[in-house]
């Protein structure tokens, strides 16, 4: 069986990304999408526990079976979810100090589950990996989005306190876009999520009608034939 | 036979059980192997923290001692506090504790440092689990509120004035995060609350044997 791998790609950061067309994972991502950076720190755990618990999850699915399947993934999961955490406590100690607030909350992430129920329990661990690694990233991809926009609007800086988590050579990409603002403050606390999120995905649902049609009109262009193509 | 047919042991009790308990029995054993594994570090790495924090509430100038040397355990309301001493030769320049607070989730503990006067030092944040975003402002990579207790104490700044802005007291809160400030504010009075009670056997000179209401050790290493 072949695997399209572009589609797994597609699927992942915009098609079914798992904010926007799944809706799934919507605690983790309103409780810390404060500032991008957090965002950014919540995306890229949340794809290593995606990619790693796929991997487990894909090789143990000849395993596994459908009566017991739930408990088992949710086992995996929470074991990659603190095997991750105290290895980074102990050899990414800087790291940790950052994202130890967010790693334990991975485990409340839903969409892993989903993750593993709809794709990894069933396909070869190659694109299950890949699987799990677009979907992290589309996930990782809505989180700065959202994050950047609530940042921006609530405290007019950008990417504050990157340097603590990528390392100094990141410094640049802090930003204070608005001097001396004085914020706005419902947008840093859960409603400012609500909101923020709301216009994203009014946003992301235009964007993807603007495609439908332009894609349909082309179509009709082409069956009417290069005659009334001129009109 | 293009169907892959399920074996019928597969849908037996006693295999689902099995499995059940088969991926329990794996999860924990890989957790006490990581555990194994990282026990060590992490303990490495909190002593570092540790020794870190103290040289932040107790700068290097006023003391002329390893830090983590010279600890004194002292009984408070019940609790047993670690109390790290600063020693200029004999004398007790300055002593440093960690104290604890309910926050918004969790508890926060910090460290501070109090000179023979009473006044404080530096106060740094050890471990919490408030709001990133928001109550994370405690931390001093964050933000510079942890700064504004250096140089209080107790005869400095009347007791109701040890509160938030928003109860009528000294100190700023975060817009959006009022809990937890008010947690660190009432954890640093009860900080310099246990110098007051303690003061006396807290600075005895260190030849001198420390005792006093509420010493229960001391020790000149640290035991590990």
């Amino acid at each position: 069986m072949q695997y399209d791998y572009r589609q797994i790609a597609r699927d992942g950061i915009w098609d079914n990304n798992i904010v926007f067309s799944q809706m799934l994972a919507l605690c983790p991502l309103l409780a810390v999408t404060g500032t991008a950076t957090n965002g950014l720190g919540m995306g890229l755990a949340t794809l290593v526990v995606m990619v790693s618990s796929a991997l487990v999850i894909s090789l143990m699915r000849g395993l596994i079976t459908p009566e017991v399947r739930i408990p088992v993934f949710v086992l995996i999961i929470a074991a990659i979810v603190t095997l991750v955490d105290m290895n980074m406590n102990a050899w990414m100690h800087d790291l940790h100090k950052i994202l130890g607030l967010f790693v334990p909350l991975i485990v409340t992430n839903c969409a892993i589950l989903g993750r593993a129920e709809s794709f990894a329990s069933r396909n070869p661990v190659l694109p299950s990996v890949f699987d799990g690694l677009m979907m992290g990233l589309g996930f990782t991809l809505v989180l700065v989005a959202l994050g950047a926009t609530r940042e921006i609007i609530g405290s007019g800086t950008l990417f504050a306190n990157a340097s603590l988590l990528l390392g100094q050579a990141f410094s640049f990409l802090e930003l204070e876009l608005i001097p001396d603002y004085r914020g706005f403050l419902i947008m840093i606390l859960p409603p400012g999520g609500f909101l923020a999120l709301g216009f994203l995905l009014a946003g992301k649902r235009v964007i993807d009608m603007r495609l439908a049609k332009s894609r349909s009109a082309k179509e009709d262009k082409a069956m009417q034939g290069p005659e009334s193509a001129t009109s | 036979m293009t169907a892959v047919v399920e074996p019928s042991y597969r849908k037996r009790v006693g295999y689902q059980g099995g499995l059940l308990g088969m991926f329990a029995t794996l999860a924990a054993a890989l957790l006490v192997g990581g555990n194994v594994a990282t026990y060590d570090a992490i303990e490495q790495r909190k002593a570092e923290d540790l020794q870190h924090s103290l040289a932040q509430v107790i700068p290097d100038g006023i003391h002329d001692n390893n830090l983590l040397d010279d600890r004194l355990v002292l009984k408070h309301q019940e609790k047993e506090v670690v109390v790290y001493r600063g020693l200029t030769g004999n004398s007790v320049a300055a002593v440093a504790y960690g104290v604890s607070e309910q926050g918004y989730s969790g508890e926060i503990s910090l460290i501070m440092g109090v000179n023979r006067n009473g006044e404080i030092l530096g106060v740094r944040i050890i471990s919490h689990s408030e709001t990133p975003g928001l109550g994370d402002k405690i931390e001093v990579e964050k933000d510079d509120w942890v700064y504004s207790f250096d140089g209080l104490s107790l005869e400095k700044l009347p007791e109701e004035k040890w509160a938030v802005k928003k109860d009528g007291g000294a100190f700023d809160q975060f817009s959006g995060a009022t809990i937890t400030p008010r947690a660190v504010v009432r954890a640093v009075r009860q900080g310099l609350i246990l110098f007051g009670a303690h003061r006396a056997a807290l600075l005895k000179d260190k030849s001198e044997k420390p005792v006093g209401p509420g010493i229960v050790s001391t020790t000149g290493t640290v035991e590990n």
